[in-house]
């Protein structure tokens, strides 16, 4: 199936970037902000979220979601043509 | 939408950071996208080479636009855990028809849009008219967003209207003209996942508050709002959503498969796919978050409902404001950011979709085949950017019109709504019945869409759409909903029985001119990508449909037993 794709998108289009490492890119870098934000979070934004440490367990989150897609692109990584999942 | 009522909120320098951040990404989204266009199919169509993931987020994200969000929000507090239907009953059938039944003749025929497979199967008539309607519907739609945007940005962060209205008018206009519907998908997918981090909190903290699930159940006070199926007899009626007839006919037969089958806005992302099974998998994988959604719209809207003081009421905030009041409440700074840029960018994918799928059908279906046939491709992709710039400064203008009258955007949006549900009636006889003559699709249309207007105007004066069946003279009391759901039956069934008589006086089409247009004619070698050999057993398109429609009765049961 690689032999007989290579020509067909080449010489048509320039082929769009990967999505994963802009939604990893993104969620890496709201994640690093969240984790911080939660680390320093006061009594009072404690309080208003009922008591959870809602700052820091979504920036965990974040974190795990870049690290996924960062993952994937990283193991499955786009070739022409493509006819798996990747993206 | 009246906002006000919930406060601006207590945004910081770190929340304006975190959206700026994203809106930096997605005007990179828009650049990087351009450099990948070279011909129009690659604008409009993304060059059909997307993967079945991307396409069916992208799918489910271009529907989950904050009138959405808000919309099930409101709906969960106004007509309680009822509201699953919109989910369960309506979108996940009509999804999975789509991806098994409907997709092989939209992705087979290698058609551009909607209205052009109207055209193979009809006439020019047929597809002018549609043409048209689903052009101007696309645009005033997008002003209707845009307006509900303008007025969440100038309630929640203060920004005047004329302001707010403009910069994201400004931003939509940058990654759609430069990165066409590549430029939209790939924003939807990134905003699909922005949106679960800004809701999902809400959720948690909301359910902590009220002590679970349990919890949430045990504090509503009007016990009806907890009926689903309960009390839906026809004819003496007191589900919050009217009678069994309505919601299954109505909301879950006609308004979600017109919705979903026929509005071009979704059906493009799945034309949209490298191939016939992952075009088929866009829907089907759409689905399974859209069975999940009902926990992030209707239970914060319920959690509003009992948290919140007179929430609805004289003196509280409206329903709509359900999400925006929450997020005052709840997020403290942070998270309180996320979920900001989650709402604004659910508010212009929403208004992406109605701009990529608007400028595709005013290019190929209103202006090359009647006013500037034979050019370049260069050409065309000019023109699908220029109508881009000139549909979006309509929208603005029909924004601004509709910020001069506070709730017509109700209405326009449940007028619209009707626009899809004569046409899945003519979509549903084209399809599985090959004598369907071309006239009888026009003439079919032009009744039904005739009928839901009229429909929409006549059910105010009919007694069986209030509550009890007193008809109030102030229409204030009427139950919105159910006569939509009656008026999408009525268009339906006008619609088949003009079809059906003018079919009976006009000639139909020969075999040969409908191959691969009709079910069971198919043609020489337009649908041999469905045969294409599987590869993994979890890419079956029967399995995936199959999956959600299970999950989606199990869950359907469950909360039966809510109560």
């Amino acid at each position: 199936m690689s032999e007989q794709s290579g020509t067909g998108s080449a010489n048509r289009s320039r082929r769009l970037f990967d999505l994963r490492y802009l939604i990893s890119g993104l969620f890496l870098v709201y994640g690093a902000i969240e984790v911080v934000t939660g680390l320093l979070d006061s009594a009072a934004e404690l309080a208003k979220a009922d008591g959870i440490r809602i700052n820091l367990w979504l920036g965990i989150a974040m974190l795990v979601l870049g690290l996924v897609f960062l993952l994937w692109a990283r193991l499955r990584p786009l070739r022409p043509a493509d006819h798996d999942d990747g993206g | 939408m009246n906002v006000s009522a919930a406060g601006t909120l207590d945004v910081n320098g770190l929340d304006y950071t975190i959206l700026a951040i994203y809106f930096a990404v997605v005007v990179a989204i828009g650049l990087l996208a351009r450099r990948a266009i070279a011909t129009s199919e690659d604008f409009f169509l993304s060059g059909r080479s997307l993967p079945a993931w991307v396409t069916g987020l992208a799918f489910i994200s271009a529907n989950l636009g904050a009138l959405e969000i808000l919309g099930n929000a409101a709906n969960g507090a106004q007509y309680g855990f009822a509201a699953v239907h919109f989910y369960w009953v309506g979108a996940i059938p009509a999804m999975v028809f789509l991806g098994l039944f409907m997709m092989p003749f939209y992705y087979g025929n290698k058609v551009h849009s909607v209205p052009e497979y109207l055209r193979r199967r009809f006439n020019a008539p047929t597809h002018f008219f549609n043409a048209l309607t689903f052009a101007v519907a696309q645009v005033l739609i997008a002003g209707v967003n845009l307006y509900a945007l303008a007025l969440v940005v100038k309630s929640l962060l203060g920004w005047p209207l004329w302001l707010a209205i403009i910069v994201s008018a400004g931003l939509v206009l940058v990654y759609i003209t430069l990165g066409g519907l590549s430029g939209a998908i790939y924003t939807e997918v990134l905003q699909f996942f922005v949106i679960l981090a800004g809701l999902i909190p809400i959720v948690v903290i909301g359910l902590h508050q009220v002590g679970g699930f349990g919890g949430l159940v045990d504090r509503v006070h009007d016990r009806t709002l907890l009926d689903t199926w309960q009390q839906s007899g026809v004819g003496h009626w007191k589900n919050p959503l009217g009678d069994w007839l309505g919601l299954v006919l109505g909301e879950g037969f006609v308004l979600s498969f017109g919705y979903w089958t026929t509005n071009f806005a979704e059906v493009q992302r799945a034309l949209s796919a490298k191939d016939m099974s992952a075009a088929r998998r866009t829907p089907l994988i759409g689905a399974f978050p859209k069975i999940f959604f009902p926990l992030l719209t209707i239970v914060p809207g319920m959690i509003a409902l009992v948290t919140i003081p007179h929430f609805g009421g004289e003196g509280g905030p409206d329903y709509n404001d359900a999400i925006p009041a929450l997020m005052g409440r709840l997020l403290p700074n942070g998270v309180l950011g996320i979920a900001l840029t989650g709402l604004l960018a659910a508010f212009m994918a929403g208004m992406a979709a109605n701009a990529s799928g608007f400028n595709t059908v005013f290019t190929y279906d209103i202006w090359k085949p009647y006013v500037a046939r034979d050019r370049s491709d260069r050409y065309y992709l000019n023109v699908g950017r220029i109508a881009t710039v000139v549909g979006i400064l309509i929208s603005v203008g029909t924004a601004f019109i509709a910020s001069g009258y506070g709730n017509i955007m109700n209405y326009i949006q449940l007028l619209f709504s009707f626009f899809n549900s004569p046409l899945f009636a003519t979509f549903v006889l084209g399809l599985f019945w090959k004598r369907t003559t071309p006239w009888a699709g026009f003439w079919g249309l032009v009744a039904g869409t005739a009928a839901a207007a009229a429909m929409h105007f006549a059910a105010f004066h009919i007694g069986y759409f209030y509550p009890g069946g007193h008809l109030d003279p102030t229409h204030a009391t009427i139950n919105a909903q159910m006569a939509n759901f009656y008026g999408a039956i009525v268009a339906f069934v006008v619609d088949v029985v003009v079809t059906v008589a003018v079919t009976a006086v006009t000639r139909p089409k020969p075999d040969r001119e409908l191959a691969g247009l009709v079910w069971r004619l198919p043609s020489e070698g337009g649908l041999v990508e469905a045969r294409e050999p599987r590869r993994h057993w979890w890419e079956s398109e029967p399995l995936l449909g199959s999956g959600a429609l299970g999950i989606a009765l199990v869950l359907s049961i469950v909360v039966l037993f809510v109560k």
